[in-house]
Formats: C-alpha cells, structure tokens, sequence
C-alpha cells in the first residue's frame, strides 16, 4: 500500500501547478488545461482516501468530476471559438468585455 | 511498488510542469495526455482499474481531442520551420513507422496475441468494476441521473454558443 501522506502531497503539488498556470499564463486555453490538472489532483485526492478507507464512495465522486469536467471542457472550448471569433484573440489580457 | 508510484509521480509532476511552462499550446495539451496516462498509472496502483481505465479513455482520449481540435481550428501562431527542423521530424516519423511496423510482424508471427508472461493468472483478478457499478446504479442512482441532465444541459448550451449569433426577426427589422 502507497502511504496516504504520499498520495496527497502529490495532489497538493499537482494542485498547485494548475493554480500556477491558471494565475501566471493568458492563453485561455492553457489556462483551462490548468484548471483540468486541477481537477485531476482532487480525483487523486478522491481515489487514494478511498483505497485508503476501503470504501467505493470516493471512487464513484472521481466519476462526477469527471463528467462536470467534461461537460465544463465542452462549454468552455465553445466560449473560446466564440470569443476568437469576435476578438481574433485568445489571450485573456486582450479580452475586457466587461470593463466599463 | 512503491518504485513505481515514485516512477509516475515524478512523470506527473514534471509533465504537468511543462504543461504549464511550455509555450506552444500544442506542446502543452501532449503532455497534459501524458500527464493523465500516468495519474493513469497511479489509479491502477490504488486498486482503482476501471476509474484508470476511464481516465484514460475519458482524458487522455476524448477532452484532450477536444483541445487539440479546438487549438489547431484557432490555428494561433503560424511556426516557421526551418529546414533541419523537418528532417528532424520527418526521421522521427520514419522511426516511428518503423517500429510499429516491427510490432505488427512480430504480433502477426505470434498469433495477434503476446500471450500473458506467466501462463497462470494470479488469484483474485477479478478488480472492482461489478462492486463500483452496484454500488453507482443503487445508493448513487439518483445523481447518476442528474449527471445525464448535466450532459444535455452542456450539449444544448454548447451548440447555443458556438453557433454565434444569428439575425432574429426582431433584430432584422
């Protein structure tokens, strides 16, 4: 068995990475794969409770994160065509619709 | 087993990094699959084999497709290659076809199959995919359900949004 403390430090520092790219990069695309890390090291944090207290409910949580991600990839990447669309740009600091 | 986790955490880590750190986005998103091959990895260490599985094909298969169709439609910066460059890729490409080829005629000469390395299969393989699927289709239905909701939900909004604006009557007049 794999120690728990192991298992969430790595989550934690995947978690972090995914906080890094979404603060630090103004591509919107790499910051919505930064978000999608993120997600991932909470399904890792899920899945290793779960092996750890033997128990499945962790297991079937990882698979609603899956699906809200995918259902969140989805919206996101049509927002992002859309935006192309009107502002030629997919780069965040470009992109101030809502600045008065 | 522990060397192994170590193997994929350190994969992970220094994956996702480079996801972050890496210019071009489609750089990134390759990464990003193999970053979730090896969460991948650490699944199937935590006795988790269908959530591996899914991740793999769920991920790795079909939300990285989705980037990498969305960021090649966008098509955000045109690289210029130099002419070293493409022979680089070109080799690596040959390689590649190589090797697959290589694989192909020796699973051909071997009957389609490697055949398992050890002819008597270990006890209790039979992994969790029946417990999980009782236990999300009884205590769990109910979400599951709402889950469905959730994907038409998206589908809809999503073929809302991309399909832009369109002149309504009440606009055109």
């Amino acid at each position: 068995m794999i120690p728990l403390p192991y298992l969430i430090g790595l989550s934690a520092i995947v978690f972090a990475i995914g906080v890094i790219g979404v603060l630090v990069r103004r591509n919107a695309l790499v910051i919505f794969m930064s978000i999608e890390l993120m997600l991932n090291a909470a399904n890792l944090a899920f899945v290793s409770f779960a092996a750890h207290m033997k128990s499945l409910d962790g297991q079937i949580f990882v698979f609603f994160v899956m699906t809200v991600a995918a259902a969140e990839v989805a919206i996101g990447l049509a927002i992002i065509v859309h935006l192309f669309r009107l502002r030629e740009s997919v780069f965040v600091d470009e992109i101030h619709l809502l600045k008065g | 087993m522990l060397e192994l986790f170590f193997g994929f955490a350190a994969l992970l880590v220094v994956t996702s990094l480079l996801v972050v750190l890496h210019k071009n986005p489609v750089t990134s998103a390759l990464f990003l699959v193999l970053a979730f091959s090896s969460l991948a990895g650490i699944y199937l260490l935590l006795n988790a084999e269908f959530l591996g599985m899914v991740q793999i094909i769920v991920y790795a298969g079909a939300i990285m497709v989705l980037f990498l169709f969305v960021i090649m439609y966008l098509n955000l910066q045109h690289d210029v290659e130099t002419g070293l460059q493409i022979a680089v890729r070109r080799g690596i490409g040959w390689l590649t076809g190589v090797a697959a080829l290589l694989t192909a005629a020796l699973l051909i000469r071997r009957g389609w199959a490697l055949g398992p390395a050890n002819e008597q299969l270990p006890e209790a393989a039979a992994g969790n995919v029946g417990a999980l699927g009782r236990t999300l289709f009884s205590r769990y239905l109910f979400p599951f359900e709402i889950t469905s909701i959730l994907l038409l939900v998206a589908m809809v909004g999503v073929i809302i949004i991309a399909r832009g604006r369109t002149k309504t009557a009440g606009e055109g007049a």
